[in-house]
């Protein structure tokens, strides 16, 4: 894991340096334009005329340092900036994640219940439009809903800056009532992938030997299907959720500015427009830091239900 | 005595695309309180579906009944709500599988297992379950219950699964216990075991079983009354002495005279083709003389596998899979290697082609050392040597024509010309005895036996000297088991073909080889003439494992103090092991037992 992590701040570093122009080019044009002497001066200033292996340890250190260097559009150091809108991205990536699973389980278990009946058909139906549909125009969608028709969740923001209340309940409604739409937005792509996959499973394992013994054993039906037969069936979801983990990641950035969500993704595509690369680069840092977290919770969530695993 | 079960003019259908098909057909007993009922029939006949229709689960929409009833305990099951049923399910009623290896939930520990059920029908609370659970896997014999009750399926054998499997039926004292095939899946020595083991448990609990099998030495072992099943319709019944005494149904006197017996084969000198259900004389073949020329010799073969471990996946121990194995197998004959599963015959035989790379030894093949062979030579030599797998249905590729499958080998090697390839697969076809019209089918479209048989076409597309049969009859039922060994025997008199013949069914072999080596851990045990090993076997092991064979005679039980297997040891050691080579000691002539230890 910080194997991966290295290896993206080296590749980071590359592509920084690869680049054409570097960052005195950069400053120089924002300044206006720049002679030589001063040109070479903040090269020196940022160790630009340092060896190349000499700078890509100083970057390394920075970075291991927490050190992700400055944004010059903000004017503030990167870390801040990301840290400030992190927590946001979080939220939005964790709730999604987790309803996602969570709806998606349910309708897979329902579904495949009966796999040649309505339900089944409506669930397969259900997941055919999360599949299809673009993220930012279910999104768009859901906001002109919200805002125009049924004006009962906020449409964009985290916070309602007008509240005055110093109770910590009044803001952490507050945000949840905020966060409603971007999340079911965002979670709206992957319940599709999660119902099918855990429909599919779950239609395997019940015809499994064990589920045969577990209804001999005088098992009710939801013992059955909930305790025998889920346990079994959860391991690909898992893997896929855990896979797909960068995917909801990147899918954060266009739910987030679509609804203005003040997180890393809305952060990332100002920085993209103002061509500030440090930020974007500390971006692609703690998203990759993000994932192999995933990953790892991935690996941890899987270890935990099936004893056969060892990591 | 009173009757537990009686099932009346039962007929269960199944739906199938070309419409219902009728399983079972107006079939009609009981079982009477405390008794062990056996029903006895070839896969197909309907015997498992009427277990399944007394537990009330056939699988719904593909299987049911369409009339008559099933009385249990004089309430009839069919007038029970899905409450009442789930209420019998493993309390009065329960059940044991075929599979032990995939009948328990691989993701709950034994004992979660085992107490469940306790839960479910005894009202008891966490605790006091799992000390019940506790003492039941205690009295199915598995060793330090305390402890092994925490561990995961996974992490026991077979045998021990299906002990398991016999804790949890037996759980709540059920009036009636059904055991479908429950040993047809395991070692000869565990099925005695597992066997011994049902018989006990009924005799201390009173408990009625309901006991489904194929095997009528099996029947013989076990049962009090035999139904004897042929396709959906009941054609005998009666006590287990009237049934082998006195048989009255044609069906019922040729599945007896199909059985394999122990020892019939110790006056004869050469194999003989097995008898088939149906057929009244074994058809006639010429005797296998086979030469006394050696074909291919073994010395010294030692396999060993690395276990890898630790964080930078070394090799931390060795599994001592082959250990100091020679014999020699002579042009035209048979020699058959058995005993336990994990017992490394299958290494060997995997071994002598190189898809496993031996550690050590000699190989010689008609005066060729296989195993200093470089990989373009060995590719030549290959096609000396070919091998018949075990499943059938997984070790032929399920999206290829058969024409294809069988004229790979050929393709391989390009040994035969584009235009006589037809000719040849036609010829190849011919000589399983499958028509040509199959060449252009795929897999799914044959039954088991017609896949051997075109797995043994592919082994002989290439005229090999040598076919490794890697338990190659043991998927099969024993009429077709009993053809397709037939076919290679035949195929053994008309091309002077040698075999090896891996599988542990002890009376199968006795009919098809002419030599016998028996292996243990690794090691063999003993090797010799096959009339001279069955008749004198000298090493313990033999000895115990010809006992473990149970005897298609109601008069000869088999009881749980005649038997004493020891567990197998793990054949898996320290990187500093270094076993003593085996010696042996001829006690026959070219019959030799080990006299090493081997740990047995």
């Amino acid at each position: 894991m910080l194997l991966v992590l290295l290896v993206v701040v080296v590749l980071n570093f590359l592509m920084l340096h690869l680049a054409p122009g570097d960052i005195a080019d950069t400053i120089a044009q924002t300044m206006g334009g720049a002679d030589e002497q001063d040109m070479a001066e903040l090269r020196k200033q940022y160790g630009l005329d340092q060896p190349f292996f000499i700078q890509l340890f100083n970057y390394v250190v920075r970075v291991a340092l927490l050190d992700f260097g400055h944004s010059h559009f903000y004017n503030l150091p990167v870390f801040d900036l990301i840290m400030e809108r992190f927590p946001a991205t979080l939220l939005l990536v964790f709730s999604a994640q987790i309803l996602s699973l969570f709806v998606g389980i349910l309708l897979g278990v329902y579904a495949a219940q009966n796999p040649n009946g309505l339900s089944s058909l409506f669930v397969n139906m259900f997941s055919l439009f999360g599949y299809a549909a673009p993220v930012f125009w279910t999104g768009i969608l859901l906001l002109i809903a919200f805002s125009l028709h049924i004006p009962i969740f906020p449409v964009s923001g985290m916070r309602d800056i007008t509240i005055e209340s110093g109770n910590f309940f009044v803001h952490f409604f507050d945000v949840l009532r905020h966060l409603f739409l971007p999340m079911i937005t965002l979670a709206s792509i992957f319940f599709a992938y999660y119902s099918r996959l855990c429909r599919a499973s779950m239609l395997e394992v019940l015809g499994a030997d064990f589920v045969r013994t577990a209804k001999a054993k005088g098992l009710s039906k939801k013992d059955v299907l909930l305790k025998h037969a889920l346990k079994n069936s959860l391991s690909p979801v898992i893997t896929f959720a855990g896979l797909s983990f960068s995917a909801v990641v990147s899918g954060a950035i266009l739910v987030e500015t679509v609804y203005s969500w003040p997180g890393l993704g809305t952060l990332a595509f100002n920085s993209i427009i103002s061509r500030d690369t440090p930020v974007l680069l500390g971006i692609l840092i703690f998203s990759t830091l993000m994932v192999t977290v995933g990953n790892l919770l991935t690996d941890l969530t899987l270890k935990a239900l099936d004893p056969r695993i060892k990591i | 005595m009173e009757d537990l079960v009686s099932i009346n003019n039962l007929n269960i259908e199944a739906r199938t695309r070309a419409g219902t098909l009728k399983v079972v057909n107006d079939l009609s007993f009981t079982i009477k309180k405390s008794e062990t009922l056996c029903v006895v029939g070839e896969s197909g006949c309907g015997k498992s579906v009427t277990a399944l229709s007394l537990m009330s689960l056939l699988p719904e929409g593909i299987l049911k009944v369409s009339s008559g009833d099933i009385l249990f305990d004089n309430t009839n099951l069919a007038q029970l709500s899905e409450a009442e049923l789930e209420g019998i399910r493993g309390n009065d009623i329960s059940m044991i599988f075929q599979e032990p290896m995939t009948s328990l939930n691989p993701l709950f520990t034994v004992g979660e297992q085992v107490s469940e059920v306790i839960r479910r029908h005894k009202n008891l609370n966490k605790e006091k379950a799992w000390v019940s659970a506790v003492e039941l896997l205690d009295a199915v014999k598995i060793p330090n219950p305390d402890k092994r009750a925490f561990d995961y399926p996974f992490q026991l054998s077979g045998g021990q699964r299906q002990r398991v499997m016999i804790a949890i039926a037996l759980a709540c004292q059920p009036k009636i216990l059904i055991a479908d095939e429950p040993t047809t899946a395991l070692d000869v020595t565990i099925q005695a075991e597992i066997l011994a083991l049902i018989n006990m448990l009924k005799q201390e609990t009173g408990t009625a079983v309901m006991f489904i099998t194929h095997d009528m030495a099996v029947v013989a072992q076990m049962a009090d009354r035999v139904v004897v099943m042929h396709p959906g319709k009941k054609v005998e019944e009666g006590t287990v002495h009237e049934i082998f005494n006195n048989p009255q149904h044609e069906y019922t006197r040729s599945l007896l005279a199909a059985v394999p017996k122990l020892g019939e084969m110790a006056s004869k000198k050469y194999p003989e083709p097995m008898r088939l259900v149906g057929e009244k004389k074994a058809k006639a073949l010429k005797p296998i003389v086979g030469t006394n020329e050696p074909l291919l010799k073994v010395n010294n073969l030692v396999t060993r596998y690395p276990v890898k471990g630790g964080v930078f996946r070394r090799t931390v121990a060795r599994v001592h899979a082959v250990e100091d194995v020679s014999f020699t197998i002579m042009k035209g004959k048979t020699l058959s290697l058995v005993g336990e599963s994990g017992c490394g015959k299958s290494t060997v035989g995997r071994s002598l082609i190189r898809l496993v790379e031996p550690t050590s030894g000699d190989v010689n093949l008609d005066g060729q050392n296989i195993l200093s062979l470089n990989p373009k030579d060995m590719r030549e030599a290959r096609s000396n040597i070919q091998m018949v797998f075990q499943d059938p249905f997984s070790s032929l590729n399920p999206q290829r024509p058969l024409f294809d499958q069988v004229a790979e080998p050929l393709r391989n090697y390009g040994t035969v010309k584009r235009e006589v390839l037809q000719d040849k697969i036609g010829d190849l076809f011919d000589r399983v005895k499958l028509p040509r019209s199959f060449m252009q089918r795929y897999p799914h479209q044959l039954s088991g036996g017609q896949r051997q048989r075109i797995a043994i076409a592919r082994a002989l597309a290439l005229n090999p000297k040598l076919i490794i049969a890697d338990e190659a009859v043991s998927a099969l039922d024993v009429s077709v088991q009993a053809q397709v060994l037939n076919l290679m025997m035949e195929l053994q008199v008309d091309l002077g073909l040698s075999f090896l013949f891996i599988s542990h069914d002890m009376a199968v072999v006795e009919r098809v080889s002419h030599d016998v080596g028996v292996m243990y851990l690794g090691r063999l045990v003993e090797i010799g003439p096959r009339p001279s090993i069955f008749r004198n076997p000298q090493h313990p092991y033999t000895q115990d494992l010809l006992k473990a064979v149970p005897i298609a005679d109601p008069d000869k039980r088999k009881l749980e103090r005649d038997l004493n297997f020891k567990p197998l040891p793990s054949p898996i050691h320290h990187l500093t092991h270094d076993p003593t080579p085996s010696e042996y000691k001829e006690v026959a002539k070219d019959h030799y037992v080990l006299t090493t230890d081997c740990g047995y």
